[in-house]
């Protein structure tokens, strides 16, 4: 294994074990499946519908839930490191930013990945009720997991502004807020009504919701994962910009 | 090892490091004094690479820390000023987390983590969580964390901030022992752990180094170093005045107290009669029959040069 994917894999495995040396984990996990249940079975109507398909009561929600809880799992990231001071120590170890961004961004993604991976059972009742599709499910996950992602990395970067981790949670949850109504539908059809088509089409364009719907559909896309690709690799870049200011001034 | 070279940190419109330049050869304790706010943890944050210089160059052996980082952090272990760490993790925890950063691997790191956790007396606390241990403890914590790797170069902010007596004694003792072998900087308020273990100390006022020695040399720039200081009994403080005046190697000399004890400081004529002074004195003395109780040369001490190096013109009060 070369120096920095180790550097890497260190910081992630701190970070991962910091989520479960906390209640944090415990109470996030257990906040998580009882909302997805929530939403997927009353909300949802997920026997009401009657269809073999976690398309609309399951992943429907999911952005609506990931923009507290995504939040919520990452704002401490960089603001307690910055409060703390270990920012110090941590930045004059032979370890480069990027390296120390990358492992904590992987570290509360592998978190995230671990809560859905737990919503498990909705697939197996699906699959024991009828005959779902198991490509569409998967893409699902897949996008959702992707959709975490994008949020995650917003609030890595959220979280190295400040050294308040309510201030960080605040300010990503505007900020994936944005990222939902700009291509949310009933924001767009609103929109449309006084604004250019093309136009419409482009603040959709920064929104999470059309890429995310074509994951819900069954349908995994280049575009989309570029996008929310891009997404990532951009709030990442964000960060490290942050940081950099950070030691600057 | 260390090499700064015309540091300048600006923070906005204010110069908080303006141009210091050092070099710490590699078996020199370099003790860094100032007053609170003097630009000392600016200056250490940006020779470790916290925080980029707005001008000047940093180098730690053959490497730059701008041009690479990487390779200059390898060379350092540093502890800086609230001596944080992961509150969240074991002691151990804490340890091994650093010692991997650090790049040792399997065997190394338990034999690493063993010996710093002897060295610094945290072997009663090792599976306790960070966040339940004392200052005291916390701080040799992360002080642990910086000699953990065995570093060429070690800079440390207040190693010895918030310790007992015990705990200070045996932390002056780590960086003397360390300190034959390697390059250490540290800064601190208290003088005597300069003089107990530096080689050389630097005053660093408002951001400009404005001295820099031995201990002795800077002790020796104090007014009243050099002088030597009498008493005796028996005799009219006038009386010892004028002779004391007589002698060829004194200069100024002040006398204070009533015949049943009068102490007189007298200071040496110019600065090449420094060692005659003493002995001169002690013969007139017993050429005299003075009965005299004390007599000692004043070696000057450092919170003197301290508070006349540091004071601003205006608070400098004569003593």
């Amino acid at each position: 294994m070369n120096e920095s994917l180790r550097n890497i894999w260190t910081i992630l495995k701190r970070e991962l074990n910091g989520y479960f040396a906390s209640p944090v984990a415990y109470v996030f996990i257990v906040i998580f499946l009882l909302l997805n249940g929530f939403f997927t079975f009353m909300l949802g109507g997920f026997f009401e519908l009657g269809e073999a398909s976690l398309s609309r009561p399951f992943f429907n929600w999911h952005p609506w839930l990931y923009l507290f809880l995504v939040p919520a799992a990452g704002m401490r990231l960089w603001a307690e490191e910055r409060r703390v001071g270990t920012l110090e120590l941590l930045l004059t170890m032979p370890v480069s930013p990027w390296q120390a961004i990358v492992g904590k961004f992987l570290a509360s993604w592998a978190f995230l990945a671990i809560s859905l991976a737990l919503t498990f059972p909705v697939v197996i009742s699906v699959f024991y009720l009828g005959h779902p599709d198991g490509g569409a499910i998967f893409a699902g996950y897949v996008g959702s997991l992707l959709l975490a992602g994008a949020y995650l990395a917003v609030t890595v970067a959220t979280s190295a502004l400040t050294r308040n981790q309510v201030i960080s949670f605040i300010l990503s949850v505007v900020v994936c807020f944005f990222l939902i109504l700009a291509g949310w539908e009933p924001v767009t059809s609103l929109l449309v009504r006084w604004a250019h088509p093309d136009l419409v089409e482009l603040i959709a364009s920064f929104s999470v919701m059309p890429h995310f719907a074509s994951f819900q559909r069954g349908v995994v896309d280049f575009r989309d994962l570029l996008f929310f690709a891009s997404v990532i690799v951009f709030s990442l870049f964000g960060t490290s910009v942050i940081l950099r200011n950070l030691r600057g001034a | 090892m260390i090499h700064v070279e015309n540091l300048i940190k600006e923070f906005g419109p204010k110069r908080a490091v303006n141009g210091v330049s050092f070099t710490v050869k590699r078996g020199e304790i370099l003790g860094f004094l100032g007053p609170n706010g003097a630009g000392k943890s600016t200056t250490m944050r940006m020779i470790t690479g916290f925080i980029p210089p707005t001008s000047g160059v940093v180098r730690i052996g053959n490497f730059d820390i701008a041009e690479q980082p990487i390779e200059a952090k390898k060379l350092i272990g540093y502890l800086p000023e609230s001596a944080p760490c992961y509150s969240d993790m074991t002691v151990n925890g804490f340890l091994r987390f650093t010692a991997e950063l650090r790049g040792l691997r399997g065997a190394a790191i338990d034999t690493a983590v063993a010996k710093v956790a002897g060295m610094c007396f945290l072997e009663g606390v090792l599976h306790q969580s960070v966040d339940t241990l004392s200052k005291g403890y916390r701080h040799r914590t992360c002080f642990a964390q910086s000699i953990l790797h065995d570093p060429e170069v070690l800079v440390l902010d207040e190693p010895t901030d918030g310790l007992d007596p015990n705990q200070k004694h045996e932390v002056r003792q780590i960086i003397k022992r360390m300190g034959q072998t390697k390059a250490i900087i540290f800064s601190t308020h208290i003088l005597e752990e300069v003089e107990a273990c530096c080689t050389r100390a630097i005053i660093i006022d408002r951001g400009s180094v404005v001295a820099n020695g031995t201990p002795s040399e800077l002790k020796s720039r104090a007014e009243n170093a050099g002088s030597v200081s009498l008493r005796v009994h028996g005799i009219a403080a006038e009386t010892l005045r004028s002779r004391l005046n007589a002698l060829s190697v004194a200069g100024k000399v002040s006398v204070q107290g009533s015949a049943e004890s009068v102490t007189a400081r007298i200071f040496p004529r110019d600065r090449s009669v420094n060692g005659e002074l003493a002995r001169a004195v002690a013969d007139a003395a017993v050429k005299e029959g003075w009965k005299f109780d004390e007599l000692h040369t004043e070696e000057g001490r450092l919170d003197d040069v301290f508070r006349s190096i540091t004071l601003p013109d205006s608070v400098k009060v004569r003593d």
